[in-house]
Protein backbone atom coordinates (compact mmCIF):
# COMPACT_ATOMS: atom_id res chain seq x y z
CA UNK A 1 0.00 0.00 0.00
CA UNK A 2 0.86 3.77 0.04
CA UNK A 3 3.07 5.46 -2.72
CA UNK A 4 6.17 3.97 -3.62
CA UNK A 5 8.70 5.08 -6.21
CA UNK A 6 12.03 3.21 -6.98
CA UNK A 7 13.91 4.30 -9.87
CA UNK A 8 17.75 3.39 -10.47
CA UNK A 9 18.49 5.01 -14.59
CA UNK A 10 21.54 5.62 -16.15
CA UNK A 11 21.74 8.58 -18.75
CA UNK A 12 24.64 9.47 -20.99
CA UNK A 13 25.07 12.45 -18.31
CA UNK A 14 23.98 11.41 -15.42
CA UNK A 15 22.25 8.82 -13.29
CA UNK A 16 19.05 8.92 -11.07
CA UNK A 17 18.93 6.64 -7.94
CA UNK A 18 15.56 7.25 -5.63
CA UNK A 19 13.62 5.32 -2.90
CA UNK A 20 10.92 7.35 -2.20
CA UNK A 21 7.91 6.75 0.01
CA UNK A 22 5.58 9.24 -0.71
CA UNK A 23 2.13 10.59 1.15
CA UNK A 24 -0.89 9.99 0.07
CA UNK A 25 -2.32 13.03 0.96
CA UNK A 26 -1.26 17.04 0.64
CA UNK A 27 0.96 18.47 -1.21
CA UNK A 28 4.70 16.92 -2.25
CA UNK A 29 7.19 19.31 -3.33
CA UNK A 30 10.35 17.48 -5.03
CA UNK A 31 12.84 20.27 -4.75
CA UNK A 32 16.06 20.84 -6.35
CA UNK A 33 18.14 23.36 -8.98
CA UNK A 34 18.16 22.20 -12.25
CA UNK A 35 19.32 19.04 -14.04
CA UNK A 36 19.01 17.18 -10.56
CA UNK A 37 16.42 14.55 -11.87
CA UNK A 38 13.47 15.85 -10.37
CA UNK A 39 11.70 16.11 -14.34
CA UNK A 40 13.04 12.55 -14.94
CA UNK A 41 11.51 11.37 -11.80
CA UNK A 42 8.24 12.60 -12.12
CA UNK A 43 8.13 11.63 -15.71
CA UNK A 44 9.15 8.16 -14.44
CA UNK A 45 6.13 7.93 -12.10
CA UNK A 46 3.75 9.41 -14.95
CA UNK A 47 4.71 6.59 -17.42
CA UNK A 48 5.54 9.57 -20.00
CA UNK A 49 9.30 7.26 -19.32
CA UNK A 50 10.66 3.97 -19.21
CA UNK A 51 13.57 3.46 -16.49
CA UNK A 52 15.52 0.50 -17.06
CA UNK A 53 14.80 -0.76 -13.36
CA UNK A 54 11.68 0.56 -11.32
CA UNK A 55 9.13 -0.51 -9.36
CA UNK A 56 6.28 2.04 -8.92
CA UNK A 57 3.56 1.19 -7.03
CA UNK A 58 0.03 3.50 -5.95
CA UNK A 59 -2.34 2.02 -3.55
CA UNK A 60 -2.85 -1.53 -4.61
CA UNK A 61 -1.70 -0.71 -8.10
CA UNK A 62 1.51 -1.54 -9.91
CA UNK A 63 2.92 0.89 -12.24
CA UNK A 64 5.91 -0.93 -12.86
CA UNK A 65 8.00 -4.15 -11.94
CA UNK A 66 10.33 -6.01 -13.79
CA UNK A 67 8.11 -6.84 -17.35
CA UNK A 68 5.07 -4.86 -16.02
CA UNK A 69 4.38 -1.79 -17.51
CA UNK A 70 1.41 0.18 -16.98
CA UNK A 71 1.05 2.66 -20.20
CA UNK A 72 0.47 6.30 -18.73
CA UNK A 73 -3.20 6.19 -20.40
CA UNK A 74 -3.48 3.37 -17.92
CA UNK A 75 -2.24 5.42 -14.61
CA UNK A 76 -4.82 7.20 -12.86
CA UNK A 77 -3.11 10.89 -13.58
CA UNK A 78 -3.72 14.27 -14.06
CA UNK A 79 -0.40 15.94 -15.16
CA UNK A 80 0.57 19.89 -15.65
CA UNK A 81 3.64 20.28 -17.90
CA UNK A 82 6.17 23.03 -17.55
CA UNK A 83 5.16 25.04 -20.49
CA UNK A 84 1.45 25.69 -20.70
CA UNK A 85 0.45 22.64 -22.72
CA UNK A 86 -3.32 23.17 -24.58
CA UNK A 87 -4.39 21.07 -28.02
CA UNK A 88 -4.15 24.35 -30.05
CA UNK A 89 -6.41 22.70 -32.50
CA UNK A 90 -9.16 23.08 -30.00
CA UNK A 91 -11.03 25.40 -27.51
CA UNK A 92 -11.12 25.54 -23.95
CA UNK A 93 -13.82 23.63 -23.53
CA UNK A 94 -12.97 20.80 -25.97
CA UNK A 95 -9.53 20.71 -24.02
CA UNK A 96 -11.25 20.34 -21.01
CA UNK A 97 -14.01 17.56 -21.90
CA UNK A 98 -10.61 15.76 -23.59
CA UNK A 99 -9.51 13.98 -20.28
CA UNK A 100 -13.31 13.77 -19.43
CA UNK A 101 -14.33 11.82 -22.38
CA UNK A 102 -12.14 9.48 -21.77
CA UNK A 103 -12.09 8.61 -17.71
CA UNK A 104 -14.26 6.08 -15.69
CA UNK A 105 -13.77 8.20 -12.59
CA UNK A 106 -14.82 12.08 -13.17
CA UNK A 107 -15.51 14.53 -11.04
CA UNK A 108 -19.31 15.21 -9.94
CA UNK A 109 -20.86 18.07 -11.79
CA UNK A 110 -20.39 20.17 -8.86
CA UNK A 111 -16.61 19.83 -8.11
CA UNK A 112 -16.20 20.39 -11.63
CA UNK A 113 -18.02 23.49 -11.83
CA UNK A 114 -16.50 24.62 -8.96
CA UNK A 115 -12.94 23.88 -10.14
CA UNK A 116 -13.93 26.07 -13.06
CA UNK A 117 -15.22 29.00 -11.17
CA UNK A 118 -11.81 28.86 -8.61
CA UNK A 119 -9.26 28.98 -11.91
CA UNK A 120 -11.65 31.49 -13.58
CA UNK A 121 -12.51 29.84 -16.30
CA UNK A 122 -16.01 30.67 -17.39
CA UNK A 123 -15.08 33.44 -19.68
CA UNK A 124 -12.43 31.46 -21.34
CA UNK A 125 -14.44 28.36 -22.24
CA UNK A 126 -15.02 29.25 -25.78
CA UNK A 127 -12.01 31.08 -26.77
CA UNK A 128 -8.78 29.06 -28.78
CA UNK A 129 -6.15 28.36 -26.91
CA UNK A 130 -4.16 30.82 -29.13
CA UNK A 131 -5.82 33.86 -27.73
CA UNK A 132 -5.18 33.08 -23.89
CA UNK A 133 -2.02 34.27 -22.06
CA UNK A 134 0.61 32.34 -20.36
CA UNK A 135 -1.64 32.41 -17.19
CA UNK A 136 -4.58 31.89 -18.53
CA UNK A 137 -3.25 28.80 -20.54
CA UNK A 138 -2.16 27.11 -17.62
CA UNK A 139 -5.28 27.34 -15.74
CA UNK A 140 -6.84 25.72 -17.97
CA UNK A 141 -4.10 22.98 -17.94
CA UNK A 142 -4.35 22.60 -14.23
CA UNK A 143 -8.59 22.22 -14.93
CA UNK A 144 -7.96 20.01 -17.34
CA UNK A 145 -6.15 17.58 -15.19
CA UNK A 146 -8.07 17.62 -12.38
CA UNK A 147 -11.96 17.23 -14.00
CA UNK A 148 -11.28 13.63 -15.09
CA UNK A 149 -10.66 12.68 -10.94
CA UNK A 150 -7.38 11.33 -11.27
CA UNK A 151 -6.28 9.82 -8.20
CA UNK A 152 -2.56 11.32 -8.36
CA UNK A 153 -1.68 14.97 -9.42
CA UNK A 154 2.35 15.46 -11.00
CA UNK A 155 2.79 19.18 -11.73
CA UNK A 156 6.02 19.70 -13.49
CA UNK A 157 7.41 23.04 -12.61
CA UNK A 158 4.08 24.50 -13.99
CA UNK A 159 4.78 28.39 -13.35
CA UNK A 160 8.42 28.22 -15.00
CA UNK A 161 7.82 29.70 -18.24
CA UNK A 162 5.37 32.39 -16.51
CA UNK A 163 6.59 35.70 -15.77
CA UNK A 164 6.49 37.31 -11.99
CA UNK A 165 2.64 38.32 -12.29
CA UNK A 166 1.75 35.36 -14.11
CA UNK A 167 3.43 33.30 -11.16
CA UNK A 168 1.97 34.84 -8.74
CA UNK A 169 -1.66 34.51 -9.96
CA UNK A 170 -1.30 31.32 -10.52
CA UNK A 171 0.00 30.71 -7.06
CA UNK A 172 -2.53 32.17 -5.23
CA UNK A 173 -5.04 29.29 -7.47
CA UNK A 174 -2.81 27.02 -6.30
CA UNK A 175 -3.30 28.02 -2.81
CA UNK A 176 -6.82 27.84 -3.00
CA UNK A 177 -6.73 24.33 -4.87
CA UNK A 178 -5.11 23.01 -2.36
CA UNK A 179 -7.41 22.95 0.67
CA UNK A 180 -9.73 21.15 -1.58
CA UNK A 181 -7.69 18.52 -2.85
CA UNK A 182 -8.71 15.07 -2.04
CA UNK A 183 -5.82 13.74 -3.81
CA UNK A 184 -1.85 14.18 -3.58
CA UNK A 185 -0.27 16.52 -5.33
CA UNK A 186 3.51 15.81 -6.49
CA UNK A 187 5.03 19.41 -7.30
CA UNK A 188 8.32 19.96 -8.96
CA UNK A 189 10.13 23.33 -8.05
CA UNK A 190 13.00 25.06 -7.62
CA UNK A 191 11.50 27.76 -6.21
CA UNK A 192 12.02 28.35 -2.42
CA UNK A 193 8.52 30.61 -2.89
CA UNK A 194 6.79 28.17 -3.97
CA UNK A 195 7.60 25.59 -2.04
CA UNK A 196 7.40 27.03 1.33
CA UNK A 197 3.82 28.43 0.38
CA UNK A 198 2.36 25.34 -1.31
CA UNK A 199 4.33 22.36 0.37
CA UNK A 200 3.49 20.12 3.28
CA UNK A 201 6.01 17.49 2.62
CA UNK A 202 9.43 18.06 1.01
CA UNK A 203 11.71 16.07 -1.16
CA UNK A 204 14.92 17.64 -1.65
CA UNK A 205 17.02 16.03 -4.37
CA UNK A 206 20.65 16.58 -5.79
CA UNK A 207 22.73 15.05 -8.88
CA UNK A 208 19.82 12.29 -9.61
CA UNK A 209 19.39 11.58 -5.59
CA UNK A 210 17.40 12.49 -2.80
CA UNK A 211 19.22 14.74 -0.37
CA UNK A 212 16.66 15.32 2.29
CA UNK A 213 12.94 13.95 2.86
CA UNK A 214 9.82 14.48 5.45
CA UNK A 215 7.82 17.26 6.66
CA UNK A 216 8.57 20.53 6.01
CA UNK A 217 8.71 22.47 8.84
CA UNK A 218 10.88 19.27 10.01
CA UNK A 219 13.34 19.98 6.75
CA UNK A 220 12.96 23.57 7.22
CA UNK A 221 13.76 23.86 10.97
CA UNK A 222 17.15 21.83 10.24
CA UNK A 223 20.19 25.10 9.65
CA UNK A 224 20.59 25.91 6.00
CA UNK A 225 18.35 23.63 4.24
CA UNK A 226 16.64 25.89 2.28
CA UNK A 227 18.93 28.74 2.69
CA UNK A 228 21.52 27.36 0.72
CA UNK A 229 19.12 27.30 -2.00
CA UNK A 230 17.91 31.25 -1.75
CA UNK A 231 19.75 33.95 -2.69
CA UNK A 232 17.79 35.61 0.60
CA UNK A 233 18.16 33.91 4.41
CA UNK A 234 14.70 33.49 5.88
CA UNK A 235 12.81 31.48 7.96
CA UNK A 236 9.41 29.75 7.72
CA UNK A 237 7.19 30.07 10.65
CA UNK A 238 4.21 28.34 11.24
CA UNK A 239 1.57 30.62 13.41
CA UNK A 240 -2.28 30.37 14.04
CA UNK A 241 -3.37 33.65 14.07
CA UNK A 242 -5.34 34.51 17.60
CA UNK A 243 -6.19 38.12 17.79
CA UNK A 244 -7.40 40.44 15.06
CA UNK A 245 -7.35 44.15 16.94
CA UNK A 246 -9.34 46.43 14.60
CA UNK A 247 -9.03 49.43 16.90
CA UNK A 248 -4.94 49.03 16.54
CA UNK A 249 -5.19 47.33 13.20
CA UNK A 250 -2.76 45.11 14.36
CA UNK A 251 -2.92 41.17 13.75
CA UNK A 252 -1.69 38.19 16.35
CA UNK A 253 -0.22 35.19 15.57
CA UNK A 254 0.68 32.81 18.14
CA UNK A 255 3.71 31.09 17.19
CA UNK A 256 3.69 28.32 20.06
CA UNK A 257 6.39 30.05 21.67
CA UNK A 258 5.98 33.41 21.24
CA UNK A 259 4.02 36.22 19.63
CA UNK A 260 4.16 38.05 16.49
CA UNK A 261 2.02 41.15 16.31
CA UNK A 262 1.97 42.71 12.65
CA UNK A 263 0.08 45.15 10.38
CA UNK A 264 -3.67 44.33 9.97
CA UNK A 265 -4.01 41.18 7.29
CA UNK A 266 -6.77 39.50 5.71
CA UNK A 267 -7.00 36.78 7.88
CA UNK A 268 -9.49 35.58 10.34
CA UNK A 269 -9.25 34.49 13.75
CA UNK A 270 -7.91 31.27 14.44
CA UNK A 271 -6.70 30.85 10.46
CA UNK A 272 -3.29 28.51 10.11
CA UNK A 273 -0.83 30.23 8.51
CA UNK A 274 2.94 30.52 7.25
CA UNK A 275 4.73 33.70 7.32
CA UNK A 276 8.12 35.07 5.84
CA UNK A 277 10.68 35.79 8.15
CA UNK A 278 13.93 37.56 6.57
CA UNK A 279 17.47 37.40 8.06
CA UNK A 280 17.95 40.92 6.85
CA UNK A 281 14.57 41.98 8.85
CA UNK A 282 15.91 41.25 12.00
CA UNK A 283 18.58 43.12 13.95
CA UNK A 284 19.92 41.90 17.81
CA UNK A 285 20.63 44.18 20.57
CA UNK A 286 22.37 42.84 24.18
CA UNK A 287 19.41 44.24 26.22
CA UNK A 288 15.67 44.48 25.78
CA UNK A 289 15.32 47.71 24.00
CA UNK A 290 13.23 50.39 25.15
CA UNK A 291 11.24 53.15 23.18
CA UNK A 292 11.05 51.23 20.34
CA UNK A 293 8.65 51.57 17.23
CA UNK A 294 9.67 47.57 16.65
CA UNK A 295 6.81 46.01 17.60
CA UNK A 296 8.10 42.22 18.17
CA UNK A 297 11.08 41.93 20.15
CA UNK A 298 11.85 38.48 21.30
CA UNK A 299 13.77 37.28 23.77
CA UNK A 300 16.06 34.20 22.59
CA UNK A 301 19.98 32.80 22.45
CA UNK A 302 22.86 32.65 19.95
CA UNK A 303 23.04 28.86 18.86
CA UNK A 304 25.52 29.27 15.60
CA UNK A 305 27.20 32.11 14.00
CA UNK A 306 27.92 31.23 10.18
CA UNK A 307 31.32 32.77 8.93
CA UNK A 308 31.37 36.13 7.72
CA UNK A 309 30.13 36.42 3.60
CA UNK A 310 32.68 38.49 1.40
CA UNK A 311 30.11 41.56 1.40
CA UNK A 312 31.25 41.57 5.76
CA UNK A 313 27.60 40.35 7.00
CA UNK A 314 27.16 37.53 9.25
CA UNK A 315 24.41 35.05 9.31
CA UNK A 316 23.20 34.22 12.97
CA UNK A 317 21.18 31.07 14.18
CA UNK A 318 18.85 32.01 16.90
CA UNK A 319 16.40 29.81 18.89
CA UNK A 320 13.62 30.86 20.86
CA UNK A 321 12.62 27.60 22.93
CA UNK A 322 11.20 25.40 19.92
CA UNK A 323 11.38 28.13 16.55
CA UNK A 324 14.39 28.95 15.13
CA UNK A 325 15.01 32.38 13.15
CA UNK A 326 18.23 33.54 11.44
CA UNK A 327 19.21 37.30 11.99
CA UNK A 328 21.72 39.16 9.45
CA UNK A 329 24.29 41.54 10.97
CA UNK A 330 27.33 42.95 9.72
CA UNK A 331 30.40 41.21 11.20
CA UNK A 332 31.60 44.57 12.57
CA UNK A 333 28.42 44.87 14.53
CA UNK A 334 29.11 40.93 15.85
CA UNK A 335 32.67 42.11 17.09
CA UNK A 336 31.64 45.38 18.79
CA UNK A 337 28.47 43.41 20.63
CA UNK A 338 30.99 40.09 21.22
CA UNK A 339 28.20 37.85 20.29
CA UNK A 340 29.13 34.27 20.74
CA UNK A 341 26.85 31.06 20.24
CA UNK A 342 24.72 30.60 23.48
CA UNK A 343 24.73 34.12 24.74
CA UNK A 344 21.20 35.67 25.45
CA UNK A 345 20.18 38.26 22.75
CA UNK A 346 16.80 40.31 22.15
CA UNK A 347 15.84 39.83 17.96
CA UNK A 348 13.71 43.21 16.47
CA UNK A 349 11.85 42.05 14.04
CA UNK A 350 11.57 44.68 11.82
CA UNK A 351 9.15 43.07 9.20
CA UNK A 352 7.12 40.06 8.38
CA UNK A 353 5.11 39.00 5.91
CA UNK A 354 2.23 36.49 5.33
CA UNK A 355 2.95 33.81 2.49
CA UNK B 1 -11.48 17.68 -79.28
CA UNK B 2 -7.80 17.09 -78.58
CA UNK B 3 -7.96 13.46 -77.22
CA UNK B 4 -8.57 10.13 -79.27
CA UNK B 5 -9.94 7.38 -77.51
CA UNK B 6 -6.85 5.60 -76.60
CA UNK B 7 -5.58 9.17 -75.04
CA UNK B 8 -8.86 9.17 -72.94
CA UNK B 9 -7.87 6.01 -71.89
CA UNK B 10 -4.41 6.52 -71.16
CA UNK B 11 -5.89 9.59 -68.74
CA UNK B 12 -8.43 6.61 -67.14
CA UNK B 13 -5.69 4.30 -66.76
CA UNK B 14 -3.63 6.60 -64.91
CA UNK B 15 -6.02 8.30 -62.33
CA UNK B 16 -7.29 4.87 -61.35
CA UNK B 17 -3.66 3.82 -60.85
CA UNK B 18 -2.63 7.26 -59.49
CA UNK B 19 -5.58 6.96 -56.91
CA UNK B 20 -5.10 3.65 -55.94
CA UNK B 21 -1.07 4.03 -55.32
CA UNK B 22 -2.07 7.45 -52.91
CA UNK B 23 -4.63 5.15 -50.92
CA UNK B 24 -2.11 2.18 -50.44
CA UNK B 25 0.43 5.27 -49.65
CA UNK B 26 -1.23 6.68 -47.16
CA UNK B 27 -1.83 3.10 -45.67
CA UNK B 28 1.37 2.39 -45.88
CA UNK B 29 3.60 5.51 -45.44
CA UNK B 30 1.89 6.83 -42.25
CA UNK B 31 3.09 4.16 -39.93
CA UNK B 32 6.40 4.27 -41.63
CA UNK B 33 6.81 8.54 -41.38
CA UNK B 34 5.24 7.99 -37.67
CA UNK B 35 7.61 5.88 -36.80
CA UNK B 36 10.74 7.66 -38.59
CA UNK B 37 9.27 10.86 -36.56
CA UNK B 38 9.35 9.27 -33.35
CA UNK B 39 11.69 6.53 -32.82
CA UNK B 40 15.51 7.02 -31.29
CA UNK B 41 16.55 3.19 -32.67
CA UNK B 42 20.10 3.16 -34.69
CA UNK B 43 17.89 1.73 -37.38
CA UNK B 44 16.28 4.92 -37.84
CA UNK B 45 19.11 6.46 -40.47
CA UNK B 46 19.44 3.49 -42.75
CA UNK B 47 15.29 2.86 -43.02
CA UNK B 48 15.05 6.99 -43.75
CA UNK B 49 17.78 6.54 -46.61
CA UNK B 50 15.95 3.37 -48.15
CA UNK B 51 12.58 5.27 -48.36
CA UNK B 52 14.15 8.59 -49.68
CA UNK B 53 16.11 6.37 -52.12
CA UNK B 54 13.78 6.46 -55.12
CA UNK B 55 14.16 10.11 -54.77
CA UNK B 56 18.22 10.11 -55.80
CA UNK B 57 17.76 6.42 -58.34
CA UNK B 58 17.56 6.75 -62.01
CA UNK B 59 13.72 5.02 -62.31
CA UNK B 60 15.41 2.84 -64.58
CA UNK B 61 17.10 1.32 -61.75
CA UNK B 62 14.42 1.03 -59.41
CA UNK B 63 12.23 -0.62 -62.64
CA UNK B 64 14.66 -3.13 -63.25
CA UNK B 65 15.37 -4.33 -60.00
CA UNK B 66 11.42 -4.58 -59.50
CA UNK B 67 11.14 -6.27 -62.31
CA UNK B 68 13.80 -8.91 -61.23
CA UNK B 69 12.11 -9.48 -57.66
CA UNK B 70 8.33 -9.33 -59.21
CA UNK B 71 9.88 -12.31 -62.32
CA UNK B 72 9.17 -16.15 -62.22
CA UNK B 73 12.20 -16.18 -60.35
CA UNK B 74 11.93 -13.52 -58.40
CA UNK B 75 11.46 -13.80 -54.42
CA UNK B 76 8.31 -11.68 -55.20
CA UNK B 77 7.14 -13.61 -58.33
CA UNK B 78 7.84 -16.77 -56.58
CA UNK B 79 5.55 -15.95 -53.58
CA UNK B 80 2.91 -14.44 -56.33
CA UNK B 81 3.12 -17.70 -58.28
CA UNK B 82 2.87 -19.62 -55.06
CA UNK B 83 -0.07 -17.86 -54.60
CA UNK B 84 -1.74 -18.41 -57.77
CA UNK B 85 -1.81 -15.04 -58.58
CA UNK B 86 1.12 -15.23 -61.93
CA UNK B 87 3.71 -12.63 -62.09
CA UNK B 88 2.98 -9.16 -61.25
CA UNK B 89 5.35 -7.48 -64.43
CA UNK B 90 3.52 -6.09 -67.16
CA UNK B 91 -0.41 -6.17 -65.21
CA UNK B 92 -2.30 -3.46 -63.79
CA UNK B 93 -1.22 -4.56 -60.00
CA UNK B 94 2.70 -4.49 -60.62
CA UNK B 95 2.58 -0.84 -61.68
CA UNK B 96 0.96 -0.39 -58.74
CA UNK B 97 2.99 -1.68 -56.40
CA UNK B 98 6.26 -0.48 -58.50
CA UNK B 99 4.25 2.97 -57.86
CA UNK B 100 3.84 2.59 -54.84
CA UNK B 101 7.50 1.90 -54.10
CA UNK B 102 8.73 4.67 -56.14
CA UNK B 103 6.67 7.52 -54.94
CA UNK B 104 6.95 6.22 -51.53
CA UNK B 105 9.28 9.16 -49.89
CA UNK B 106 6.81 12.16 -51.53
CA UNK B 107 4.30 11.07 -48.69
CA UNK B 108 6.89 9.58 -45.75
CA UNK B 109 8.68 13.04 -45.93
CA UNK B 110 5.63 15.14 -45.42
CA UNK B 111 4.23 13.27 -42.59
CA UNK B 112 7.35 12.73 -40.92
CA UNK B 113 7.96 16.81 -40.98
CA UNK B 114 4.81 17.35 -40.10
CA UNK B 115 4.86 15.04 -36.87
CA UNK B 116 7.84 15.63 -35.98
CA UNK B 117 7.24 19.59 -36.16
CA UNK B 118 4.44 18.52 -33.70
CA UNK B 119 6.96 17.33 -30.78
CA UNK B 120 6.54 14.66 -28.32
CA UNK B 121 4.54 17.04 -26.02
CA UNK B 122 0.74 16.77 -27.93
CA UNK B 123 0.84 12.87 -27.36
CA UNK B 124 2.03 13.09 -23.88
CA UNK B 125 -0.92 15.51 -22.70
CA UNK B 126 -3.02 12.79 -24.69
CA UNK B 127 -1.54 9.90 -22.92
CA UNK B 128 -1.66 11.79 -19.09
CA UNK B 129 -5.88 12.56 -20.31
CA UNK B 130 -5.96 8.39 -20.91
CA UNK B 131 -6.24 8.39 -24.83
CA UNK B 132 -4.46 5.13 -26.02
CA UNK B 133 -2.38 5.07 -28.78
CA UNK B 134 -4.75 4.62 -31.81
CA UNK B 135 -7.07 7.26 -29.84
CA UNK B 136 -4.21 9.41 -29.56
CA UNK B 137 -3.53 9.57 -33.68
CA UNK B 138 -6.81 10.00 -35.01
CA UNK B 139 -8.05 12.78 -32.01
CA UNK B 140 -4.50 14.74 -32.01
CA UNK B 141 -1.87 13.49 -34.51
CA UNK B 142 -4.00 13.72 -37.77
CA UNK B 143 -5.85 16.76 -37.27
CA UNK B 144 -2.65 18.65 -36.01
CA UNK B 145 -0.66 17.26 -38.77
CA UNK B 146 -2.99 17.74 -41.11
CA UNK B 147 -1.70 19.81 -43.77
CA UNK B 148 1.26 16.89 -44.00
CA UNK B 149 -0.88 14.32 -44.45
CA UNK B 150 -2.74 16.81 -47.26
CA UNK B 151 0.81 17.72 -48.88
CA UNK B 152 1.86 13.92 -48.79
CA UNK B 153 -1.69 12.59 -50.69
CA UNK B 154 -1.43 15.31 -52.98
CA UNK B 155 2.27 14.79 -54.07
CA UNK B 156 1.98 11.07 -53.94
CA UNK B 157 -1.04 11.24 -56.65
CA UNK B 158 1.06 13.41 -58.87
CA UNK B 159 3.94 12.10 -58.71
CA UNK B 160 2.39 8.30 -59.41
CA UNK B 161 0.78 10.61 -62.45
CA UNK B 162 4.18 11.55 -63.66
CA UNK B 163 6.41 8.35 -63.55
CA UNK B 164 7.85 7.20 -66.89
CA UNK B 165 10.89 5.40 -66.27
CA UNK B 166 9.60 2.57 -64.03
CA UNK B 167 6.24 2.01 -65.90
CA UNK B 168 8.09 1.16 -69.15
CA UNK B 169 10.65 -1.29 -67.11
CA UNK B 170 7.51 -2.71 -64.98
CA UNK B 171 4.60 -2.32 -66.79
CA UNK B 172 5.35 -2.40 -70.23
CA UNK B 173 2.67 -0.33 -72.99
CA UNK B 174 -0.40 -2.58 -72.68
CA UNK B 175 -3.17 -0.44 -74.06
CA UNK B 176 -5.66 -0.47 -70.84
CA UNK B 177 -3.73 -2.30 -69.04
CA UNK B 178 -0.20 -0.23 -68.38
CA UNK B 179 -0.19 2.01 -70.93
CA UNK B 180 0.01 5.60 -69.35
CA UNK B 181 -0.02 8.88 -70.20
CA UNK B 182 3.49 9.27 -70.08
CA UNK B 183 3.81 6.40 -72.02
CA UNK B 184 1.08 7.52 -74.44
CA UNK B 185 3.08 10.64 -75.18
CA UNK B 186 5.93 8.94 -75.96
CA UNK B 187 4.00 6.92 -78.70
CA UNK B 188 2.73 9.93 -79.54
CA UNK B 189 6.37 11.17 -80.21
CA UNK B 190 7.67 8.09 -81.92
CA UNK B 191 4.90 8.31 -84.11
CA UNK B 192 5.40 11.82 -84.75
CA UNK B 193 1.92 12.95 -83.85
CA UNK B 194 3.08 16.14 -82.65
CA UNK B 195 -0.31 17.39 -82.62
CA UNK B 196 -1.67 14.51 -79.90
CA UNK B 197 1.87 14.90 -78.14
CA UNK B 198 0.79 18.27 -77.45
CA UNK B 199 -2.49 17.99 -75.79
CA UNK B 200 -1.23 15.65 -73.75
CA UNK B 201 1.46 17.36 -72.64
CA UNK B 202 -0.32 20.45 -72.34
CA UNK B 203 -2.83 18.78 -70.20
CA UNK B 204 0.16 17.38 -67.76
CA UNK B 205 1.59 20.95 -67.48
CA UNK B 206 -1.25 23.08 -66.45
CA UNK B 207 -2.41 19.65 -64.33
CA UNK B 208 0.81 19.47 -62.30
CA UNK B 209 0.89 23.15 -62.46
CA UNK B 210 -2.45 23.62 -60.29
CA UNK B 211 -1.42 20.59 -58.03
CA UNK B 212 1.74 22.75 -56.97
CA UNK B 213 -0.44 26.29 -56.36
CA UNK B 214 -2.44 23.84 -54.41
CA UNK B 215 -0.41 22.73 -52.23
CA UNK B 216 1.87 25.50 -51.60
CA UNK B 217 -1.13 27.80 -51.06
CA UNK B 218 -2.35 25.28 -48.45
CA UNK B 219 1.20 25.57 -46.57
CA UNK B 220 1.04 28.84 -46.61
CA UNK B 221 -2.23 28.95 -45.41
CA UNK B 222 -1.94 26.46 -42.71
CA UNK B 223 1.32 28.07 -41.63
CA UNK B 224 -0.76 30.68 -39.05
CA UNK B 225 -2.01 27.35 -37.52
CA UNK B 226 1.19 26.11 -36.29
CA UNK B 227 1.80 23.37 -39.12
CA UNK B 228 5.01 23.50 -40.18
CA UNK B 229 6.16 20.65 -43.01
CA UNK B 230 7.88 20.41 -45.72
CA UNK B 231 7.71 19.19 -49.05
Amino acid sequence: MGFNAKIAVQYPDFSLDVDLNLPTSGVTAIFGPSGSGKTSLIRAIAGLERPEYARITFGKQVWQEHDIFMPPHKRPIGYVFQESSLFDHMTVQQNLNYGLKRTHSPLSQHEQDHIIDLLGLSPLLHRQPEQLSGGERQRVAIARALLPGPALLLMDEPMAALDFARRKEILNFLERLKSDLKIPLLYISHNVDEVTRLADHLVIMADGKVTQQGPLQDILSRHNTLNRLSNEPFTLLFGQVTTVRTAHHLTEVDLGDALIRMPCQAVEEGAEIRLHLYAKDVSIALSRPQETSVLNILECHIDVIDEATADGQCLIHLTLRDTRIQARVSAYSCEELNLRPGRQVFAQIKAVSII
Amino acid sequence: MGFSDADLQAIWLTTRIASITTILLLLIGTPIALWLARTTSRWKGPIGALVALPLVLPPTVIGFYLLMAMGPNGPIGQLTTALGLGTLPFTFWGLVIASVIYSLPFVVQPIQNAVEALGNRPMEMAATLRAGPWDCFFSVILPLARPGFITAAILGFAHTVGEFGVVLMVGGNIPGVTRVISVQIYDHVEAMEYTQAHWLSGAMVIFSFLVLTAVYSFNRRSKYRGGRHGV
